[in-house]
């Protein structure tokens, strides 16, 4: 089925989709509700959220904070399978018309966003931070290059928006209100190419690193593999534990467990510390709420500076070393 | 078994990215262009497919400053044959590359199209996906790792969710997947095997026509406004170390 161009909406509705995962509806819906709502407010339009899955009958009222609940409860849709999902809502959109959709930017809401907006003919605007309305005209930041720059973007007609996990409150998205609640009739579920066939549980973990205070985290920038040992080094002497950016995952260095980011795990220690790590989006969403971050980088432009509260610009193979040294000297002191 | 893998060349990222007058671009005169890491994964799938199950791979990028080199690398590493997209002009969105791919690809034949889950500069979305919006195909992005039936009409992918949890998804082909990680880490080529690949073989191009797509207006490029930007410590290792130490005895974090 080629794409349609469809008609440009008119409406300054706006549109978001719910996420959900083993049952319940994920943290970015609500932060996703939260920025809708601004939104809608600035287009002087309704907030709609459409929430599709199996058991969403019941927890249609957890989604408060919309005008309009727009809802599928179906066992083909109990699972995400980007067919399924993508199928459902384009219908959606195409009977509803929103001037905005918001999507969130996720491991399951980037099967949808880029999709839509090709089939619907409408631009899609990937990674953003932040959506704002200025005199009827939707604008965004999307962060790019990595988190190294932003654009500043405007839609003049409807439009897919991505936004990045925890670009805003989920607090300011749990509403009690009472939606008006419509069930969306399904399109035709035949003719389907793809299915779900098993979900794999993550590993069991030795150490917990979403229970750590204190975390040794490394980067691309710690070069080699044995340089591993450093980090190690320092994380023993404060008591902590070493968790890595992707890329050392991925290349077999550390399991899945000490991934933090996007595709990994979200933590929240007392203090993070970041060693020859960039600070990517994707990274940066998995610790971007640590009490206290410090970051080493020997580029002063590295983007993890703007999220850290100390940065030192240097070798990781020089500062680890000498951290590890006082942490021990002033341990022995005390 | 027609495997093709979609690249592009974005900006390496470990150098300076500066605005151009414009305020609404990139200062292109002294960008250094890479392959696009994930592109990188996109290939090492496609090479391990052919390994796995005899495909033919097909690598295409849109022309740019040093694609020639990424190509042959691509040829070093196992594929066999590298287009180039011509006819984009400088610096084609995502939007636009893919419309014009949509065109484009289905003359040329497949069954599978890989590409990196996403590139450093997709403004207007991910490449991939896009295509597969345009061609009403399955589509799986933030894909780790994919295994095709024995008698090639399926593949068997595996999806990466929030948390590290994945699923195992089956696509009847033809389809397009986002590859976050291949299997393996992607393999090295010695410039050797890349100099050899120059001499075996040439670079084909593919004609794309430029296609009308929604464009974004970018109003404006600029580095974030950091809210609160870190405050520097600066001296040698051990001085750095001596200040880090004590801000962290301050808070209790060392005792
Ligand atoms: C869908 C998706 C999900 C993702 N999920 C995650 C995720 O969960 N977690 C994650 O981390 N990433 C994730 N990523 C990948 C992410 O986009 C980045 O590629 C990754 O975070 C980069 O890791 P890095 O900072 O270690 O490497 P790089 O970006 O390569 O950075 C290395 C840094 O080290 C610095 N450096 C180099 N040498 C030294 C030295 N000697 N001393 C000090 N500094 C040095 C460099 O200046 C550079 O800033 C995801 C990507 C996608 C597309």
């Amino acid at each position: 089925m080629a794409a349609q161009e469809v008609e440009v909406a008119v409406s300054g509705d706006v549109l978001v989709v719910a996420e959900r995962f083993g049952g319940e509806w994920t943290e970015v819906t609500f932060e996703l509700l939260a920025a809708g709502r601004e939104v809608a407010q600035g287009l002087g339009g309704t907030l709609s959220v459409a929430a599709l899955g199996r058991g969403t009958t019941d927890q249609v009222k957890a989604l408060g904070a919309a005008d309009v609940v727009l809802y599928a409860d179906a066992p083909e849709l109990e699972a995400f399978v980007p067919e399924v999902h993508l199928r459902v809502l384009e219908a959606v959109v195409r009977s509803r018309q929103p001037r905005a959709v918001l999507v969130a930017n996720t491991s399951t809401g980037m099967d949808l966003a880029a999709p839509l907006a090709a089939r619907l003919g409408v631009p899609c605007v990937a990674y953003c931070r932040r959506v704002w309305v200025e005199d009827g005209t939707v604008v965004a930041h999307s962060q790019v290059y990595g988190g190294k720059l932003v654009a500043e973007v405007a839609l003049e007609g409807p439009g897919v928006l991505a936004l990045v996990a925890g670009s805003y409150p989920a607090e300011a998205g749990r509403g009690t209100g009472s939606p008006a609640v419509e069930r969306i009739p399904l399109p035709a579920l035949e003719g389907l190419h793809s299915r779900f066939l098993r979900l794999i549980e993550p590993e069991a973990a030795d150490v917990d690193i979403t229970r750590e205070e204190i975390l040794v985290a490394v980067g691309r920038g710690i070069g080699d593999r044995e340089n591993l040992g450093l980090a190690e080094e320092l994380a023993e002497a404060l008591g902590g534990a070493v968790c890595a950016s992707r890329p050392l995952v991925d290349n077999g260095w550390l399991p899945k467990n000490r991934q933090v980011g996007k595709s990994g795990l979200t933590v929240k220690p007392k203090l993070y510390l970041a060693a020859g790590i960039s600070g990517a989006p994707e990274h940066l969403e998995g610790m971007r709420s640590a009490e206290l971050i410090v970051a080493i980088n020997t580029d002063p432009k590295a983007p993890i500076f703007d999220v850290a509260h100390y940065g030192v610009v240097g070798d990781v193979l020089e500062i680890l070393p000498a951290l590890t040294e006082e942490v021990r000297r002033r341990k022995g002191e005390g | 078994m027609h495997v093709v893998v979609v690249g592009k060349l974005v900006p390496d990222l470990v150098e300076d990215l500066e605005v151009d007058a414009s305020g609404r671009g990139l200062d292109r005169q002294f960008l250094k262009l890479v392959l696009n890491e994930f592109d990188e994964h996109a290939l090492e799938e496609a090479v391990l497919l052919k390994e796995a199950h005899g495909a033919r791979v097909t690598v295409l990028a849109p022309e740019a400053e040093g694609v020639d080199d990424a190509l042959y690398t691509a040829l070093a590493k196992g594929a066999d044959r590298a287009m180039k997209l011509v006819g984009l002009g400088e610096a084609p969105s995502s939007r636009q590359i893919a419309a014009a791919l949509a065109s484009a690809l289905p003359s040329l034949g497949f069954d599978l199209v890989l590409t990196g889950v996403q590139a450093a500069d997709d403004l207007d979305g991910q490449v991939g996906m896009l295509l597969a919006g345009y061609l009403g195909l399955p589509h799986v992005g933030v894909v780790t790792g994919v295994e095709l039936d024995p008698d090639g009409s399926r593949a068997r992918v595996r999806k990466e969710y929030p948390g590290g949890w994945l699923a195992e998804l089956e696509v009847q082909l033809p389809a397009v997947l986002g590859i976050q990680a291949a299997k393996q880490p992607p393999r090295y080529v010695p410039v050797s095997r890349v100099r050899q690949a120059m001499k075996e073989h040439t670079l084909e191009e593919l004609s794309a026509e430029p296609v009308p797509v929604p464009r974004l207006s970018v109003r404006r490029l600029s580095k974030p406004e950091a809210a609160g930007r870190a405050e520097f410590l600066d001296g040698s290792p051990q001085e750095v170390a001596a200040q880090l130490v004590s801000i962290l005895v301050e808070r209790g974090l060392v005792r």
